[in-house]
C-alpha cells in the first residue's frame, strides 16, 4: 500500500488488479460528488485494461486486468503503468458530475406487515409511528452509491432523530422491496436476502431489472423521496403494470 | 442437442469469465471460481475461454446426453463416469448419444468445471452467462440446476465434427478421447496445508505490525459456511482495527476482510461490489484459482509477496497457458 505524496486524491493499491483513488475518509455530499465526477469521466473515457469503475462514498475503485496492461512483458508493472495513466486521466476530470440526477419516487406502505420494526423504531426514538413515517417520507435523500446487492442505494440524508441501530439478530429473509432503517442510514432492499436492518415499510416498485438499461431505478447523484401509500394502492401497483424504470405516476399522498 | 439433469449435486452452476463493467450499478461479477480450470476446459473442447463452463461443488451432478457430444472437464477430480466407465479428465472426449455422465464426491479440491463443444445454449444476460444466485439472473434461470432440468446445447459446425473423428483416436465402450491430455502436473494442486499468496491489502498500513504478523504467521482453516460469496476462515483472531468502521468501498476478488470478530473472510466470485470491512491483505491473482478449489476443512497459510512478484508470476502462468492453448487449438481447429 502506498500513499501519494502530492495534494489531491491519495491512491492505495488494492491486490494487483485495482487501485484505489480515495477523495476523503468521511461522508461528504462534496467528495461524493466528485467521486461521481471522476467515476463519470473514467466510464467517459476508458484506459485500456480497466475492468470497472465503482465510485462508492468517499473512493473510487478502479478495477483492471493486469494482463491487459502490458503483464506480458516482463519488465512492466501494470501497477505502475496504471497508477500513472490514472493520474494523468483524473486531472482532467471535472470536480462536479454531468450527470443530470433524477428525482426518484417511491411509494412506500408503512408498518403493518411490511413494516415490522417500525413500533420498535417509534419506541427507541421517543416518538409515535406516524411521527417515523413523516420524518421518514420528509427529506429529499441523495444516492452516495449502489452496491450490497444490485440495485441497492446508499442512501443520505436520514433525519437523525429516527435514526436507529441495527438488529442484534438479523434476520435470514428480508423479502424484496422491503424499507429500512440501519443506524443512519436508509434503504430499500432490491431482492430477498439477509439483512440486519428495521423493517418499516415495503415498495412495490422493482429495483433492479436486468431488461432494462440502466437496469437499476436508482443511480449514484439521484434523490429520492419516499411517499407513504396506503396498502389498496401498493397492491394495485404491484399487480397492475410493472411502473420500476418508467417513472412512477403522480402520487397524492393518502396517509 | 440437449443434456438432461438426473441428479443436480450440490451447486452446479452455469460460469463465464464473469460479467465486468456494470460494478457501478452494483452488479456483481460473478464467474467461475477457478478461473484456470474453467478455461482449460474450454479450449480442450475448442471454445473461446469465455464460453459458459458447468461449475460442480464438491458432489457432482448426474447428465445424460441427448446427442453425441465432446466435452472436457477440468478442476476438482469428481469420478466422473460414463456409463460406468472413468471419464478422463483434462482432455477432449466424445460421448455417444443417452451416455449417463455421473460426477461423485470431489476426491481433491472442490470445484470441478465441465464444457461442450459449441457451448451450452442458454441468453447473455448483461452480456455475461454468469449464473448470479443471490440476484437470480443468468446461467440456467438464474440458479444453481434442478433434477429434470433440460440444458440446450449450441450444435458445432460439421467441419468442426469431422475433425474431431481423426482426433479422437482412442475409443472404449463408446467413449473417444485422444492419447494426450494437458498435464495435472503443471498445474498447481492444493496442498494439505496450502500456501496462499497475498499482497499488501488497502488498508495493510492501518493495522498494527503485530496484527499483520498474526496473519502472516497464522494457520487458517475453512470453515463450512464458506461459498461463492465468501471463505470464511477459522484461526486465531485478528486484533480487529480500533476506531471506526471504514467507509464502504469497491472490493476485490481475494480481498481478505477483517470483521469485527477478527476472524477473516476472503471475498470470492459472487463478492458483493463494496464492502465495509477493512481489507488487510488481497490474494494474488496466481493463487485465486488455488483459494478456489479449497474445501471446507482445508488449512492454509500466507504468504506475502509484493507486487512485481504477483506480476512475474501471473505473466509466466499466462505464457504457459497460451502455449498450452495454442497447442490445442493447432489440434482443434
Amino acid at each position: 500500500m502506498t500513499e501519494a505524496t502530492s495534494a489531491g486524491p491519495h491512491l492505495f493499491t488494492m491486490g494487483d488488479r485495482a487501485l484505489v483513488v480515495e477523495y476523503g475518509r468521511t461522508l461528504n455530499a462534496a467528495v461524493n460528488a466528485r467521486v461521481r465526477a471522476c467515476a463519470e469521466y473514467l466510464l467517459a473515457h476508458p484506459l485500456p485494461g480497466v475492468t470497472d469503475v465503482v465510485p462508492a462514498y468517499a473512493a473510487l475503485t478502479v478495477h483492471f486486468d493486469p494482463r491487459l496492461v502490458g503483464a506480458d512483458q516482463r519488465s512492466v508493472n501494470p501497477m505502475e503503468t496504471m497508477r500513472e495513466a490514472l493520474t494523468r486521466v483524473l486531472a482532467k476530470a471535472p470536480e462536479t458530475p454531468k450527470y443530470k440526477a433524477n428525482t426518484v419516487e417511491i411509494p412506500v406502505c408503512y408498518g403493518g406487515e411490511f413494516g415490522e420494526d417500525l413500533e420498535d423504531v417509534a419506541q427507541r426514538c421517543n416518538l409515535t409511528a406516524d411521527d417515523v413515517v413523516k420524518r421518514h417520507a420528509k427529506p429529499l435523500y441523495e444516492v452516495y452509491m449502489l452496491g450490497f446487492v444490485p440495485g441497492f442505494a446508499y442512501l443520505g440524508g436520514l433525519d437523525r432523530s429516527i435514526a436507529t441501530p441495527r438488529r442484534d439478530t438479523p434476520r435470514k429473509r428480508i423479502p424484496a422491496g422491503s424499507v429500512a432503517i440501519g443506524g443512519e442510514q436508509t434503504g430499500v432492499y432490491p431482492f430477498e436476502t439477509p439483512g440486519g436492518w428495521n423493517l418499516i415499510g415495503r415498495t412495490p416498485l422493482t429495483l433492479f431489472r436486468i431488461d432494462a438499461e440502466p437496469p437499476v431505478l436508482m443511480q449514484p447523484g439521484d434523490r429520492v423521496r419516499f411517499v407513504p401509500i396506503a396498502r389498496a394502492r401498493f397492491d394495485r401497483l404491484r399487480n397492475g403494470p410493472d411502473k420500476a424504470l418508467d417513472g412512477v405516476p403522480p402520487s397524492e399522498p393518502e396517509r | 442437442m440437449n443434456v438432461v439433469v438426473e441428479r443436480p449435486g450440490l451447486l452446479t452452476t452455469l460460469q463465464d469469465l464473469g460479467r465486468s463493467g456494470r460494478q457501478h450499478l452494483g452488479v456483481p461479477v460473478n464467474g467461475a471460481m477457478d478461473e484456470v480450470s474453467h478455461r482449460m476446459a474450454n479450449w480442450l473442447v475448442g471454445n473461446d475461454d469465455g464460453e459458459a463452463t458447468l461449475e460442480m461443488t464438491l458432489a457432482g451432478p448426474t447428465l445424460v446426453f441427448g446427442a453425441d457430444a465432446v466435452i472436457a472437464v477440468c478442476g476438482a477430480g469428481m469420478s466422473a463416469k460414463v456409463d460406468g466407465e472413468v471419464l478422463p479428465q483434462w482432455r477432449p472426449v466424445r460421448v455417444p448419444a443417452r451416455a449417463r455422465l455421473a460426477f461423485g464426491r470431489a476426491r481433491w479440491g472442490s470445484r470441478a468445471y465441465l464444457a461442450v463443444a459449441a457451448g451450452f445454449d442458454v441468453p447473455a444476460v448483461m452480456q455475461s452467462r454468469s449464473t448470479a444466485l443471490l440476484g437470480g439472473y443468468g446461467g440456467f434461470r438464474g440458479r444453481a440446476l434442478r433434477k429434470g432440468d433440460v440444458l440446450d446445447l449450441r450444435s458445432p459446425d460439421e467441419a468442426h465434427t469431422v475433425r474431431w473423428i481423426g482426433l479422437l483416436s482412442r475409443t472404449h465402450r463408446g467413449l473417444a478421447y485422444p492419447s494426450w491430455s494437458v498435464s495435472r502436473a503443471r498445474l498447481p494442486r492444493p496442498q494439505t496445508l496450502q500456501t496462499i499468496r497475498v499482497l499488501q491489502g488497502r488498508h495493510w498500513q492501518a493495522f498494527p505490525v503485530a496484527v499483520r504478523d498474526q496473519l502472516i504467521q497464522g494457520e487458517y482453516r475453512v470453515l463450512p459456511d464458506s461459498d461463492r460469496m465468501g471463505f470464511r476462515l477459522e484461526g486465531q483472531a485478528l486484533e480487529a482495527r480500533r476506531g471506526n468502521d471504514v467507509l464502504s468501498e469497491g472490493v476485490v476478488m481475494g480481498a481478505v476482510q477483517v470483521p469485527p470478530g477478527g476472524q477473516p473472510i476472503v471475498l470470492m466470485a459472487d463478492r458483493q461490489t463494496a464492502g465495509g470491512y477493512p481489507v488487510i491483505a488481497v490474494v494474488a491473482s496466481i493463487d485465486l484459482p488455488l483459494m478456489a478449489q479449497l474445501a471446507p476443512g482445508d488449512r492454509l497459510h500466507f504468504e506475502l509477496i509484493t507486487l512485481e512478484q504477483s506480476y512475474v508470476e501471473l505473466a509466466a502462468r499466462e505464457r504457459k497457458l497460451g502455449m498450452i492453448r495454442e497447442a490445442l487449438w493447432a489440434r482443434l481447429r
